[in-house]
């Protein structure tokens, strides 16, 4: 078998992000979070419902963006009861981010002033929404200090300080799980919920980490590599769910 | 059987629109969007709408052609390209207004204005800049306490009537009942609600008793309750998808996409498929006749 890539490394970060989420609709956008995804329902968390990229739920492990003829359909989902999913709570998202801060704010909106901004984005799109009705996780394939900022420029999914503010009721659903880049694995395990290195990928350095962070990051004294996918992991991800490769679209091996 | 004939064309339509309305578009991002009312729009001398969409090439359309005062979206893409160009364009240049919501927010401010009450609450934008950048989007205590004795603090998502929808179906009866035939409804039937009235564009006018040979009943979701007129006009979705009746005509996106590189660009584009009959446009895109 050939050598695992970061890729690879990528999407068993993801899959680890959905431990522990049973039945529960795994939302991840874009293509190694779908590729992950896929991975931890077909692996340690059999229990979790995923779209079909379209208007429905499959049962089967669809390779990114395939035609959603193929899918095993479990249920009907258009976009209507897809808000009454998420507003009901039982959804873990993992979106982009254009810009994340140290308490996982995040923005997709634009780059500049909002009224009249230097560079239109997408809006907000579900972002709001998602951040203060259930779990989301925020996937970025491009880890530098003009993703991971001081401060986003405008604030789409909520991070720990603003839901903080709103007082318990307000966040009692909020929860920033992981931040998975294509050098490590964030997550927010700290008194004030601040972000922190969770693990580092195979052949990056933690210095490198620091670098390519705009803010300071916590970082615990024992730190370990992110996972390494096992035999099963790899089998899946190269012959079942990603046969194409298109996680190197994603994530370049160098 | 009685049923109305409420038959009409694009042209009967934009006619009775004003400018400085505000008109609802069905669809969503590039798909299933009433594009030949559109496009009808685009040849009008209209100006001042407010746009409010789960927006596609509407928007960048009618944005690029001076048509718009505001946006209200949840967000603005092609799907297969991301960034609408034609949005980005305007928002950047700070020639129109926008209201930015949160997608689920645009679905509750059309529901509130079709069940005709002033709002309705939601979690959806607490914490957020939506709301701190938007002022008029306000909050709202619940009267009701939690089981710790507090009043929780909910966005109180404004009603957002709409004087005109504009939605596109696969098939239709004369009578305005409309029958959609892809994965998702999207807003449709929620916009139709939310409007003083609804203009509704097919594939296909067909007898009220053919519906069940086209699709089950569940796809009978547009009740002329809803409607106020409706054209036949096969291709009217065109560039956007329409599956099964027709899928996305990417290159025609990508060609449209490239009108914003320039105003030549844009006014070839103009020229070339605007300044034309939608007959003789759907004959020159070549869509399904």
């Amino acid at each position: 078998m050939s050598a695992i890539t970061r890729a690879e490394v990528c999407c068993v970060a993801v899959a680890e992000a959905f431990r522990g989420d049973g039945e529960r609709l795994a939302n991840p956008i874009g293509i190694i979070p779908m590729i992950g995804g896929r991975l931890a329902r077909e692996t340690f968390e059999p229990d979790l419902v995923m779209t079909d990229g379209f208007a429905g739920f499959a049962a089967n492990a669809l390779p990114p963006g395939a035609d959603p003829a193929g899918a095993v359909l479990e249920a009907w989902n258009p976009y209507a009861q897809m808000f009454s999913v998420l507003w009901n709570g039982r959804r873990h998202v993992m979106m982009g981010a254009t810009q994340v801060d140290q308490f996982g704010n995040q923005n997709i909106a634009c780059i500049g002033d909002w009224h009249q901004p230097r560079s239109q984005l997408l809006g907000f799109r579900g972002a709001p929404g998602n951040t203060i009705n259930h779990t989301t996780s925020y996937w970025v394939p491009h880890h530098s200090a003009k993703v991971l900022v001081g401060a986003v420029d405008v604030v789409c999914g909520i991070g720990y300080d603003r839901a903080a503010a709103l007082g318990t009721a307000g966040s009692r659903f909020h929860e920033i799980r992981r931040v998975i880049t294509n050098l490590g694995v964030f997550d927010f395990e700290t008194p004030d919920h601040r972000m922190r290195l969770r693990s580092f990928h195979p052949g990056v350095s933690i210095e490198e980490i620091v670098e390519a962070t705009g803010f300071e990051l916590s970082i615990p004294d024992e730190l370990d590599e992110s996972r390494l996918p096992t035999d099963d992991e790899l089998r899946l991800i190269r012959e079942v769910i990603d046969p194409d490769g298109q996680r190197e679209r994603e994530v370049p091996s160098a | 059987m009685a049923i109305p004939d409420k038959r009409t064309t694009e042209a009967e339509v934009v006619a009775e629109l004003r400018s400085g309305m505000t008109i609802g578009v069905g669809g969503w991002g590039s798909r299933r969007k009433p594009m030949s009312l559109v496009r009808e729009i685009l040849r009008s001398d209209l100006r001042d709408l407010t746009i409010v969409s789960y927006g596609g090439p509407d928007v960048g359309l009618l944005c690029r052609a001076g048509k718009v005062r505001r946006v209200v979206s949840g967000f603005v893409s092609l799907d297969s390209i991301p960034l609408e160009p034609h949005y980005r364009m305007a928002r950047q240049a700070g020639s129109i207004e926008a209201t930015e919501y949160d997608e689920g927010m645009l679905l509750l401010a059309l529901q509130a204005a079709a069940w005709r009450v002033p709002f309705l609450p939601t979690r959806a934008g607490l914490g957020s800049d939506l709301i701190l950048l938007q002022p008029e989007i306000l909050t709202v205590t619940s009267p009701y306490p939690t089981d710790d004795g507090t009043h929780e603090e909910l966005v109180a998502v404004p009603a957002l009537p709409l004087d005109v929808a504009l939605i596109h179906m696969h098939r239709a009866d004369r009578g305005g009942n409309g029958q959609f035939l892809n994965s998702d409804l999207y807003m449709d039937d929620i916009m139709a609600m939310a409007a003083a009235r609804c203009f509704m564009s097919c594939e296909q006018i067909i007898d009220t008793t053919e519906f069940p040979s086209h699709g089950s009943y569940h796809t009978q979701r547009i009740s002329r309750l809803m409607t106020t007129g409706v054209i036949e006009r096969a291709g009217a979705a065109h560039f956007t998808e329409c599956p099964p009746d027709y899928g996305r005509d990417e290159a025609f996106q990508k060609e449209y996409a490239a009108t914003a590189k320039s105003d030549e660009a844009w006014d070839a584009f103009v020229e070339k498929y605007l300044n034309v009959s939608e007959e003789d446009y759907q004959t020159l895109v070549g869509a399904p006749a």
